[in-house]
């Protein structure tokens, strides 16, 4: 792996002496002018726990999401605003920062926030609270104060290339036993590819089959791609705890593996931050705009089908229903691209209550699931995606994030329930209207 | 000089100028900080972004009708009657030609101010007394939200007792009442009259770009 850059270096060592200095530094170089004004713009309505599945299922009003903002506000107030000079010397700004308050707040901007973006709908103010959560992140890291198993699987990507410590001869043979099951060749490191395919780890060691559908799925569209050897991690622990330092040098890997190969299109796959972090973060993090473009796997897999490129043949039958994952719908944009891949594959697609962009989060999403002692809150979160589930009557669920799929799964498997959660590129890639693996015959690459 | 005169004239001047002054200047101090520069490639537009969510954001959105009734109801009894009591009341409308503009228009007649005093005052009393009661505004509220729900109070209270012109101290009561509201503004969370148009307008921006529908 590359050297790991002083900043980052700096973030994982900050989790062995918690500074509040640190964390107020952090969080004042957050506030830009928009977020001064979404700090400011609060009126107290308390409107966004009804949004919230945290606050919804525990009734506490801790879970409150404009509530998690208080030391960043507080530090805004007391250092930065206008009339905070004043104000402080008057007694009248807020009390400093503490590091006991800061520790009590770990759990309220990481164990209970999933990023979800869910009550910046309802807000009247139309604050972005994610978004804001997302940048106090980082003054929490730089602090010493995000979990420290954020921490750990920083330092694990850093050092191994991903979160989970999954490396290319883990990658490359999970390649190998796809191209057993598909007869076909996935290409890597091809110089000149149209389009680079990076794979979460979740992917990777949980739902290598997407590797052969991705396969099954170009082969047909004639697509031009190919998977790097380095640089192949979407995920990017970095966004997920709030040190813009280890995102950089994260994203920063597989930047050079699209230049080294230079390709057109970078795909981000079925991960939702992944996508935040690639196609919206990215550019901002590195600070220089990406010589090539970003497109999701969705995305793309939908412009194929609607190009005639992508053609299937018959449905599933089985009630369907698909879960957004948040990322890529209510803060990627991307609410239609599924929904028409799943009316192409499915003969009974129903649609939950609250779809699309008020859809509720699996409750693992934002780096929640990387904490182990969220566990017990997140699986309680996830009676309100339960409940949306059963309204809808569906056999079985499709998804387009690994990292839900893993999660609704986990809390299925809590709850006792019986149902199936499939990817949906997978679910593409069975319905696939001539597939070599059936003995059409189509070359193989 | 009368006490009247005092109190409308140097006073109102005074507290006029601390709301200008103080108001440009927070929002001026806010609109000094550094811009956040977006790099990443715009999916659509993240001005029609903004101008949406301002607009989408003062209604309530079909999911969350139940869970927000009360918010958005209230809400509007205390800001419209409030607005409404503003500009046409028929002191207001003298008021504002006389001192301010030059010219006015035709004021509300007295029966519908006592309706709209009634429905502004149930809509702020409810807000306020759900601000005492419920544990999730309890949680988030402090001194500033009740300051601020305590002076409009005031200023409308006292409104209504001025409005038959009866006693001139209970004019020299409203006006008072009416400075301080006026000189407390600027420092306070009652600048969300001014701000939540920049914050619907920064994150509809900003969800605009990514193709987002707020």
């Amino acid at each position: 792996m590359s050297a790991v850059p002083a900043g980052a270096q700096a973030v994982l060592k900050a989790a062995q002496a918690p500074d509040p200095g640190k964390a107020v530094a952090g969080f004042l170089a957050q506030v830009t002018r928009d977020a001064a004004f979404q700090l400011e713009a609060c009126v107290r309505c308390g409107q966004c726990a009804e949004a919230c599945h945290f606050y919804r299922v525990t009734g506490d009003p801790r879970y409150t999401p404009i509530y998690k903002l208080r030391p960043m506000l507080k530090a805004y107030q007391r250092e930065r605003a206008p009339f905070a000079a004043v104000k402080k010397k008057l007694g009248l700004a807020p009390p400093e920062v503490t590091a006991e308050e800061l520790t009590e707040w770990s759990e309220l901007l990481y164990d209970s926030c999933n990023l979800c973006g869910r009550c910046t709908l309802v807000c009247p103010m139309g604050i972005d609270i994610a978004g804001m959560v997302r940048r106090a992140r980082e003054g929490m890291a730089a602090g010493g104060f995000a979990p420290a198993d954020h921490y750990k699987a920083a330092q694990l990507a850093l050092d191994t290339g991903s979160p989970l410590g999954v490396r290319w001869p883990a990658l490359r043979r999970q390649i190998e036993l796809q191209e057993q099951e598909t007869g076909l060749k996935v290409p890597v490191d091809v110089e000149g590819a149209d389009y680079l395919v990076v794979l979460s780890s979740m992917e990777i060691i949980g739902f290598a089959e997407i590797i052969g559908a991705l396969a099954r799925i170009f082969h047909q569209a004639r697509v031009s791609w190919t998977i790097p050897s380095s640089g192949f991690e979407a995920t990017n622990i970095g966004v997920q705890m709030g040190s813009h330092d280890v995102a950089a040098a994260l994203l920063e890997r597989i930047v050079a593996a699209a230049e080294r190969l230079k390709v057109k299109y970078v795909i981000s796959p079925e991960c939702g931050h992944a996508y935040s972090a690639l196609r919206w973060e990215g550019p901002n993090l590195l600070g220089r705009p990406y010589p090539f473009k970003v497109v999701q796997i969705v995305e793309l897999l939908d412009q194929l089908a609607r190009e005639g490129r992508l053609r299937t043949r018959g449905r599933d039958a089985r009630r369907l229903t698909f879960h957004d994952p948040c990322q890529i719908v209510r803060r990627g944009g991307l609410p239609q691209a599924p929904r028409r891949l799943m009316n192409q594959v499915s003969g009974d697609f129903v649609e939950m209550p609250d779809r699309g962009i008020v859809n509720f989060c699996c409750g693992g999403g934002g780096g929640v699931s990387a904490i182990h002692r969220a566990e017990k809150l997140r699986f309680a979160a996830f009676d309100c995606k339960k409940r949306q589930v059963e309204a809808a009557g569906a056999e079985a669920l499709v998804t387009a994030c690994a990292n839900c799929r893993n999660v609704l799964e986990e809390a299925i498997e809590q709850d006792g329930m019986s149902l199936p959660v499939l990817g949906l590129t997978e679910l593409v890639a069975q319905y696939l209207e001539t597939d070599p693996v059936q003995g059409s015959s189509a070359a193989r690459a | 000089m009368t006490v009247l005169g005092i109190v409308e004239g140097p006073l109102w001047y005074a507290a006029a100028a601390i709301f200008v002054v103080g108001a440009l200047w927070r929002i001026g101090g806010m609109l000094a900080l550094p811009a956040r520069v977006e790099l990443s490639e715009p999916r659509a537009s993240a001005a029609a972004g903004a101008v949406r969510s301002i607009l989408q954001h003062s209604l309530p959105r079909p999911a969350f009708v139940r869970q927000t009734a009360f918010h958005v109801v209230a809400g509007y009894m205390f800001h419209l009657g409030l607005f409404a009591l503003l500009l046409f009341a028929a002191p207001h409308v003298a008021f504002i030609k006389e001192r301010l503009l030059g010219f006015g228009w035709s004021p509300m007649p007295r029966w519908a101010f006592i309706v709209t005093a009634e429905v502004a005052f149930l809509g702020l009393a409810l807000l306020w007394l759900r601000r005492l009661l419920d544990p999730v505004m309890r949680k988030i509220s402090d001194a500033d939200d009740h300051a601020g729900s305590g002076l409009t109070l005031l200023v409308m209270l006292t409104g209504c007792f001025a409005l038959q012109e009866a006693d001139e101290s209970l004019r020299i009561l409203h006006m008072l009442s009416v400075e301080a509201w006026l000189v407390y503004f600027p420092f306070s969370r009652l600048m969300h009259a001014v701000f939540f148009l920049f914050s619907r307008g920064y994150t509809g921006a900003a969800y605009g770009r990514r193709g987002v529908a707020l």
